[in-house]
């Protein structure tokens, strides 16, 4: 076996409630809690997961890294490389267009100076346009960790935004609260 | 005001808590069906209410329970589908986040008639959220012996527990749901088997929407046949519709199935009409997936009748002049709208939506963004039109599962109803192109 490079370690805090999400399923079904503990890693190290990540939730799960790689790679919620300190998931279906949504991708775009997918030079922010988020009589809208921010429907709106997530700390992680 | 099933209390500060909703009558409906009533009693209680699935696809509640498989030993499980996703949709999540026991009792209810002693809610991934609510009062449920074993005395067991998605719109079909739970890709399956026989861990299974849920206490309590006196004809009850769009009210709102939908649109009560005082161009009335219909069209029937909000009026007409009730997501354009920008945006959706499995899907989605984005921006050939509508024709019918058909069919319904705005954008794309315009008949007044 060849020597682990990147030690993971999850929270004590992070492993009960790993645990509890198993125990929710049938003896043997254990693979069945993959995606609420994608959820918590993805908490636990700074937004994203790697390859070791995975890796460790195939080992709790004992199943093949595998079959934890198709389906981190399947669902859009799981950053698959390093992201900025705030993810602005800003929604870009229908619903939120007709209330202005394109014009705000635009300028978040123009004044962080990156484009959809990019990080910030300072680390602070990346932009990750996604797909309808249940919020559409509210739309402009994004959600950043768990929160959503709604009715975003002006640059003076975004602008207190963004000044906002500046100042803000990432929200802890549910299991460590 | 119509009579409120689902919201009669969602405003009372504190109804989220186990100890206010009880106060406002919450929890009778578990009382009742598991003190006084046999697991097809409330089954009866179903069918004879006329309750359809309000997902999207309207299948009579209490048939599709009847088809349930009963094989001696071997479990048979309930799953609340929450993974809210069909763009414009969003009476779950709101439902759920201010009255989270009202599922509950629901789930508990249903899960009953049912015989399921272990259930599950699959909620969408982006709504942690909320499934902290609906653990917090689990909990709260679990303490007052509404959950767990012999519930309130009666020797019915039941666990019921949240699970979150990924971020993946194919999970709000069934079997892309239960593949999801089992802890897999959200690839739809092959049916038969159904559900009902192989479902969840291959057991006999039952897949039913939020709402659909939540409507279930009320039928026991006041009995199927009274629900059955709200509504017209075959849509019975009430229903959640969520409106979106340029509107001067936009929300959640609860209709009796029959409201027409000019009064729905106009009124103060509802929509409170078209936002800066403009004029109504078109309106999808079910969620992204249903064909979009002209002002003319959704306020009037092709006949000439008034449109009701009802599964049978807005469908009348079929795809010619008609569209479908859907998820109840009516969304609503007004005149400075593109209608073009409209569809190659629910082109993309799904497109990025796909799960992958069937080509007709995986590659016909990606051809339609592809071609509406270049009309869209001013780079169409003559043929698009014609292109999008074969290609959407090749989909249809011809995958797995329905998102092929959802794909489909708001883009021939968008060229059917708005032929001139696509020719526009492809004979005029330098007027088309340029900022805020808009289309507005003026296909042969512009010279190329």
């Amino acid at each position: 076996m060849a020597e682990t490079i990147n030690e993971v370690k999850f929270s004590d805090e992070a492993m009960a409630e790993i645990q509890r999400y198993i125990s929710h399923y049938p003896e043997g079904r254990q693979k069945s809690a993959i995606l609420p503990i994608l959820h918590i890693a993805q908490a636990e190290f700074g937004g994203w997961v790697s390859p070791e990540v995975m890796d460790k939730v195939a080992e709790i799960l004992n199943i093949q890294p595998i079959e934890v790689y198709e389906v981190a790679t399947f669902y859009t919620m799981f950053n698959l490389k390093p992201v900025g300190k705030h993810v602005l998931e800003v929604c870009r279906t229908g619903p939120c267009c007709l209330r202005g949504a394109d014009q705000i991708i635009d300028l978040i775009k123009q004044k962080l100076g990156i484009e959809e997918g990019e990080t910030t030079a300072d680390g602070m922010f990346t932009l990750k346009p996604v797909e309808c988020l249940a919020s559409c009589g509210s739309g402009p809208m994004l959600q950043v960790r768990e929160k959503f921010y709604e009715n975003l429907d002006s640059e003076e709106k975004l602008d207190e935004f963004l000044e906002k997530m500046r100042q803000s700390e990432v929200e802890k992680p549910h299991h460590l609260k | 005001m119509g009579l409120k099933i689902l919201t009669e209390h969602i405003n009372v500060p504190g109804i989220e808590t186990l100890e206010v909703y009880r106060k406002h009558g919450g929890y009778r409906s578990v009382e009742k069906a598991l003190k006084t009533m046999s697991p097809d009693e409330v089954v009866e209680e179903v069918k004879t209410s006329g309750l359809r699935g309000r997902g999207g696809a309207g299948f009579p509640t209490g048939m599709k329970w009847s088809f349930l498989a009963k094989p001696e030993g071997v479990p048979r499980y309930l799953v609340c589908n929450a993974d809210e996703s069909e763009p414009g949709t969003f009476k779950d999540r709101w439902f759920m986040e201010k009255n989270p026991h009202a599922l509950i009792e629901g789930m508990i209810t249903s899960s009953y008639a049912l015989g399921a002693n272990t259930s599950y809610i699959y909620i969408r991934g982006e709504l942690l959220f909320v499934l902290r609510i609906l653990e917090k009062a689990i909990a709260e449920a679990y303490a007052a012996g509404l959950l767990g074993k012999n519930i309130l005395g009666s020797g019915y067991d039941l666990d019921l527990h949240v699970a979150p998605g990924g971020g993946a719109y194919i999970c709000g079909e069934e079997t892309a749901l239960l593949e999801s739970l089992e802890g897999k890709r959200g690839n739809p399956r092959n049916k038969p088997p159904f559900p009902a026989v192989k479902g969840l861990f291959a057991c006999p299974t039952v897949v039913n929407n939020v709402e659909t849920i939540s409507s279930v206490p009320w039928i026991v309590n006041n009995g199927g046949a009274e629900y059955a006196k709200v509504g017209i004809g075959r849509s019975t009850g009430t229903k959640l519709i969520s409106a979106s769009g340029n509107i001067n009210n936009p929300g959640v709102y609860e209709i009796e199935l029959g409201v027409p939908v000019e009064e729905f649109i106009y009124s103060d009560e509802y929509l409170g009409g078209i936002w800066k005082g403009k004029q109504l161009k078109a309106v999808v009335p079910g969620g992204s997936s249903v064909p979009i219909l002209p002002a003319n069209l959704i306020l009037k029937t092709a006949a000439g009748e008034d449109r009701l909000m009802t599964y049978e009026s807005l469908a009348d007409g079929g795809f010619v002049s008609g569209s479908m009730m859907g998820s109840g997501a009516f969304i609503v354009f007004d005149e400075d709208q593109c209608i073009v920008r409209n569809t190659w945006n629910y082109a993309r959706f799904y497109h990025h939506e796909s799960c992958g499995q069937c080509s007709p899907c995986r590659e016909g989605t990606g051809w339609m963004e592809k071609v509406l984005h270049r009309i869209e921006y001013g780079h169409g050939h003559q043929q698009d039109i014609d292109l999008l509508v074969s290609v959407a024709k090749q989909i249809e019918g011809n995958t797995i599962c329905p998102l092929g058909d959802a794909a489909a069919w708001p883009v021939a319904a968008a060229i059917r109803h708005f032929r001139d705005e696509f020719e526009w954008h492809i004979r005029h794309p330098k007027e088309a192109t340029a900022p805020g315009a808009v289309y507005r008949g003026q296909l042969d007044t512009v010279t190329a």
